[in-house]
């Protein structure tokens, strides 16, 4: 036992560690990298200018508050018609349904959907939405409603499952009806997997920008949020992918890569927040 | 005596296992009814039966006949949340929902429509009271049910199944996840509650059956073998396989 370790073994055991040192030390510096470059390159060019105003050829200034608004609107529209859409769905699937084997293989669907390349929504997208609406917003949010579908009707059902069976049939016994059930006694419950869905999704629509080029277009007009919607436009992403593709403006690419970067980090930030909240909750 | 509950020739099946074989029985109105028998024998099952909790199992199939207050309770006309309204359930886990003491005994009434808050208040001081925790409770009705302990949980529970005013209250085994202390104060709520309601009770223990019930049924391999006054059963049981369970010999 208490023979030393042979030479061999030694340099072996050494050479793995340093090996594995290696690999954590090249990820935390990509990571560090990647982060220090785009904020370093990115925030000098983040100016009031830049965040309050719309792009002039005239005077050859570039505002990207149209980019902002239409980000927003594209969320919000998103989100509008997807948690309805998920959340009942979710619902139907956990507390109604009765043939298991057409539940799974929605359940199977659903999973093979949230794997799919983003470009192909945007192409089917563009096909089913802009080809009938027009490109505009509206079809680009469609198309993100498609893309996101799944991943707030899985996380819905995922928390739907951690409701107690005891909740139900306290409620049942007392001579509740199921709808009554589900909205008093589970859906309280399951909140949390809501709200993580929707940051999540949340998430997802921020970085896309594949299946946006497709349906909603690259214009940079102020708008309403029903006008916004009904009219073609950039959103932050597909504003980064405008300016450093097309016109070379590397500044402002940066300035917005900067930002989205900031809101993905404030978006994992609330992510574990509210689950951390509910987890303290629940026990 | 009078029945409240009577059941004929009842079976049950899930899938195609048979739970419960050819029952039946009469329960008797404003009294208290055990369910003794060994683990599987089928007592919970049969006890579920009663308000129709065991139409939310699938592959679920009963036949046979069961009538409460003489009428059907498989009847096509029957509102299933009227027959649970008329007979509550109190669970072997005490399970409050996660909502404050107020709302979770108010939930019964109002799933059933009464939505006047000078009622609701009535409601529920009186079916607190008539659970024995009222004193313990009614300084902190909004606070969250999950807060108080597990034997007050209880007694909560058997609050609100209280508040739908039931002539019937089937009890699962409501003392098995409680302490010794807690277990005898819902023995002396479950005597208090004989004067209002018709309860069945399905015990593990023997001498809780013994301390409070009436008539006691036992249960084995999904057939009824015997039923009748309590203290008849315990002391010269007709079968012999009653005999031997009571006496430990099996079980």
């Amino acid at each position: 036992m208490k023979q030393p370790l042979s030479k061999k073994r030694k340099i072996y055991e050494v050479l793995m560690k340093a090996l594995m040192l290696l690999a954590v030390g090249l990820t935390a510096a990509l990571v560090l990298f990647l982060l220090v470059y785009v904020i370093v390159k990115g925030v000098p060019n983040i100016t009031w200018e830049l965040l309050s105003t719309k792009p002039s050829y005239l005077t050859g200034r570039i505002g990207i508050l149209p980019d902002i608004l239409n980000t927003l609107y594209i969320v919000i529209a998103t989100l509008v018609i997807v948690l309805p859409l998920g959340v009942g769905a979710a619902i139907y699937l956990t507390e109604y349904a009765s043939n298991q084997r057409i539940v799974s293989i929605i359940e199977y669907a659903a999973e093979i959907l949230s794997g799919i390349p983003s470009i192909i929504y945007g192409l089917v997208g563009m096909l089913l939405f802009s080809n009938n609406m027009g490109t505009c917003l509206m079809a680009g949010a469609l198309t993100l409603v498609i893309m996101n579908l799944p991943t707030i009707m899985r996380t819905t059902q995922e928390s739907l499952k951690t409701v107690p069976r005891s909740y139900r049939e306290g409620a049942f016994g007392l001579g509740a009806g199921k709808w009554r059930v589900v909205r008093t006694v589970v859906l309280p419950g399951c909140v949390d997997g809501v709200i993580t869905g929707c940051i999540l999704s949340v998430g997802r629509i921020l970085g896309e920008s594949a299946a946006l080029l497709f349906t909603a277009g690259f214009a940079h007009a102020v708008n309403g949020i029903i006008e916004g919607l009904a009219s073609p436009g950039a959103t932050l992403t597909v504003a980064l992918y405008v300016y450093a593709k097309e016109q070379g403006e590397f500044g402002v690419a940066f300035a917005i890569a900067a930002i989205l970067m900031v809101l993905t980090i404030l978006i994992n930030f609330a992510t574990t927040t509210v689950q951390k909240k509910f987890a303290k909750k629940r026990s | 005596m009078n029945s409240i509950i009577s059941v004929k020739d009842m079976c049950l099946w899930y899938g195609d296992h048979q739970a419960l074989k050819n029952l039946n029985v009469e329960i008797p109105e404003k009294s208290i009814t055990a369910l003794i028998g060994p683990s599987g024998c089928g007592k919970s099952t049969f006890l579920k039966t009663l308000n129709r909790m065991n139409d939310l199992i699938p592959g679920v199939r009963i036949t046979g006949d069961i009538r409460y207050k003489g009428a059907d309770i498989f009847d096509k006309e029957v509102d299933v949340s009227n027959l649970r309204k008329e007979i509550g359930m109190v669970f072997q886990n005490p399970n409050p929902f996660p909502m404050s003491i107020y709302n979770n005994v108010a939930y019964g009434p109002r799933t059933h429509g009464i939505t006047n808050k000078v009622q609701l208040d009535e409601i529920v001081e009186r079916a607190l009271r008539d659970a024995a925790i009222w004193d313990e409770v009614k300084d902190r009705l909004k606070k969250n049910a999950l807060g108080i302990s597990g034997g007050q949980q209880q007694r909560l529970c058997i609050a609100r199944a209280l508040a739908v005013q039931p002539t019937v209250l089937l009890m699962d085994e409501p003392t098995s996840a409680l302490d010794p202390i807690s277990t005898s104060r819902i023995e002396e709520l479950i005597l208090e509650l004989k004067e209002k309601y018709t309860i069945v009770i399905v015990t593990h223990n023997m001498q809780q059956a013994v301390r409070v019930s009436d008539y006691t049924a036992f249960f084995l391999l999904g057939e009824l073998v015997e039923f009748g006054r309590t203290e008849d059963i315990f002391s010269q049981p007709m079968d012999k396989r009653t005999e031997d369970y009571i006496t430990g010999r099996f079980g």
